[in-house]
């Protein structure tokens, strides 16, 4: 049985707010019924962007009416300004928390919210992030836009967790690693970000060579490493390095993603801009 | 406030003459059954006795009964020992619907080199005895199909598999937790080789399983270290729950006749209540072929973790094949191999009734059940076409 907080059930119990709105002039629909949850929201909003009215309507557990219900009372009197900064870490804390496998409930409300004010402002329903990106899970037709989002709103670590955001890999599975390497895109950003730029001005091919292995050692080998993943440095000639990947990142139908987004972008912002990254042939 | 336990696939409640029957070897009896003295030697005497109340449940012999833990190390026990006294044989047939007990060890030994034929199932959770037969290979060391399925409730044609089996010269395994006590079985007419059987569901405690071994099958021990058991399983016996157990079966044997005529017709009048009073709710699995306690109901529009929740405030246990109930995100596998669709699965609810159900619980469901569909189905976006009392409450 699910630990849910006592506020969770009383919303579940006692939805506010629920039910169609005759005279929204926003609404926002996401999920769907194969999927297991769906909510569509409808809102009121006055002529000077205020959100005079809200109500909704939610298929799913409840934890998703819950979401919803809280999504109503927190958006209410607001203006659409002021809702629009408004997560799904606000509804899972309006909530007192969420388990971890419900979060993907509050994302569901983020982004009803989202298309509805997509909705009043006249742009396409659904939103450019999904739109530009491109679909990981098919299952749930998840976008790597959507995966990102959910990593950086909730700083997610492990895949596990975004699967409990997002719902994304929570199928079939076939998307698990294209999610691991995402999420080691994402992770590594900000920390190279903070480091200062190391790249000499001119460097001898030795130097070059031992940055590449440092860079490897201390960089790149971690990040493998926590998907169960190894990276062996097989060659560096001049600006051509050639890896081989080793352990589940071996397997992995996406390692040419890892290679150019992983490994060829670390070593060329870390060594050098000129850096092409090859795997070496079996 | 009341409960009414519709979960009985889940668990059962102990039978109050199991409990008495169990007292005296938590305190004065407390021997041990392979010691030389006589206070040893009276519970000895015991666990026989319980040994042969469960043969005789099941038309076997006592020799052929082997307590073990739980249904799950029966099962491991059962299909282990297939694998480890024919070395030589590689495949084993089993279904997309079994229990995890099953499928969980077959998708383990399937890591380990072995070829695991997953038999598939209609819309009504039905298997194809031409499939079942087809799969059936020189190097199929056991086929392990279930008696009876837990979550929708169909009963398989086990007489009819099993002398395939036979024919073929292939062991033969079936899970039977669900069905041990509800459906009579003959071991002397029923020709399988293993069975076995969970003491929770058939009104005795947790931590109580049987595997029935026929006698002449080749048998390797799961655990080692003992005389126990015959040699068959080590480990000192679980005395106040075999004899427990043995009390559950001797119980089981005396009711059996009213699993039909009770516990059947309150099923019936449970599942027609519900789905003359709900539209859009329709039966899952083989009513033709079914166990006499189960009814799964598929909901449109709601889901099965909310429904769960709602009927908990009722005082209602039920048990749902939703994914949300469980933590993953896709329905339960039985009903995916069924292929009922996503829209129905999400809103399934599991009832399963017991011989301790009564008609005033049958009612109070009948009453209570209803408008808790009509008030999730209220605020769900599938129902616009309703209207109804959907509003702010």
């Amino acid at each position: 049985m699910w630990d849910y907080t006592d506020k969770v059930r009383e919303h579940f119990v006692n939805p506010r707010n629920a039910g169609e709105l005759p005279d929204a002039n926003a609404v926002g629909e996401v999920g769907s019924l194969a999927c297991g949850d769906a909510l569509k929201l409808f809102l009121k909003i006055s002529d000077d962007g205020r959100i005079e009215d809200a109500r909704f309507q939610t298929f799913g557990c409840a934890s998703a009416i819950a979401s919803s219900s809280v999504l109503t009372e927190l958006i209410k009197g607001k203006t659409v300004e002021e809702a629009s900064r408004i997560t799904n870490k606000d509804i899972a804390a309006e909530l007192g928390g969420l388990p971890k496998e419900k979060m993907h409930c509050s994302v569901m409300g983020e982004e009803a919210l989202e298309a509805a004010l997509r909705n009043w402002r006249g742009e396409p329903a659904v939103p450019h992030a999904h739109e530009e990106g491109k679909l990981v899970c098919k299952c749930f037709g998840i976008t790597d836009a959507q995966i990102i989002h959910a990593i950086r709103e909730n700083n997610l670590k492990t895949v596990e967790e975004i699967t409990h955001y997002t719902k994304a890999g929570g199928g079939c599975g076939e998307c698990l690693d294209e999610i691991a390497e995402i999420l080691a895109a994402e992770s590594g950003k900000p920390r190279l970000r903070e480091l200062k730029p190391v790249t000499p001005k001119k460097m001898t091919n030795v130097q070059r060579m031992q940055l590449v292995m440092k860079t490897i050692d201390e960089e790149i080998r971690p990040r493998l490493e926590t998907d169960g993943g190894d990276i062996d440095l097989v060659d560096v000639n001049g600006t051509t390095v050639t890896v081989a990947l080793r352990g589940r990142c071996a397997q992995c139908r996406s390692s040419l993603v890892t290679i150019k987004e992983l490994v060829e972008k670390t070593l060329r912002e870390q060594v050098d801009p000129a850096i092409t990254v090859e795997e070496a042939q079996a | 406030m009341k409960t009414v336990y519709l979960d009985n696939n889940a668990t059962t409640r102990v039978a109050p003459e199991v409990v008495e029957a169990m007292l005296p070897y938590f305190s004065d009896l407390y021997g041990n059954p392979s010691s030389m003295h006589t206070f040893g030697g009276q519970v000895g005497r015991a666990v026989a006795g319980a040994r042969e109340q469960m043969a005789a449940l099941l038309g076997a012999r006592p020799e052929e009964i082997l307590f073990t833990s739980c249904g799950t190390e029966s099962d491991s026990t059962a299909i282990l020992s297939a694998l480890a006294t024919q070395p030589d044989k590689k495949h084993i047939v089993t279904t997309r619907v079994e229990h995890p007990a099953v499928l969980a060890l077959c998708q383990h030994l399937e890591r380990r080199g072995y070829e695991i034929t997953y038999l598939g199932v209609d819309f009504k959770g039905r298997l194809n005895p031409d499939e079942y037969a087809a799969a059936l290979r020189g190097d199929t060391a056991i086929a392990s199909v279930m008696f009876a399925n837990n979550e929708v409730g169909n009963v398989y044609p086990i007489q009819q598999l099993a002398e395939i089996a036979r024919e073929k010269g292939v062991l033969f395994h079936t899970d039977a937790v669900q069905a041990v006590g509800k459906i009579p079985m003959d071991m002397t007419t029923l020709p399988v080789d293993f069975l076995s059987l969970s003491g929770h569901k058939l009104h005795a405690p947790k931590g109580i399983g049987v595997l029935y071994i026929r006698k002449g099958t080749r048998f390797r021990p799961l655990l080692r270290g003992g005389h126990q058991e015959r040699g068959r399983r080590a480990g000192t016996e679980n005395v106040p729950y075999i004899i427990g157990l043995g009390m559950a079966a001797e119980l089981a044997a005396r009711n059996i006749d009213r699993e039909q005529s009770h516990v059947a017709l309150l099923r019936d009048r449970l599942e027609h209540g519900l789905v003359n009073a709900v539209p859009d709710a329709v039966v899952n699995g083989d009513t033709d072929s079914r166990l006499p306690n189960t009814s799964s109901i598929a909901f449109k529009y709601v889901e099965g973790e909310a429904i769960l929740l709602m009927l908990d405030r009722l005082g209602i246990c039920a048990s749902s094949g939703s994914a949300c109930t469980s933590g993953s995100l896709e329905p339960s596998h039985v009903l995916r191999a069924m292929g009922v669709p996503f829209t129905y699965a999400h809103g399934s609810v599991r009832l399963s009734l017991s011989r301790y159900t009564t008609a005033e619980e049958i009612d109070y469901v009948i009453r209570e059940f209803p408008p808790v569909i009509e008030r999730l189905r209220a605020i769900s976006p599938f129902r616009g076409e309703q209207g109804g009392p959907a509003g702010s409450r």
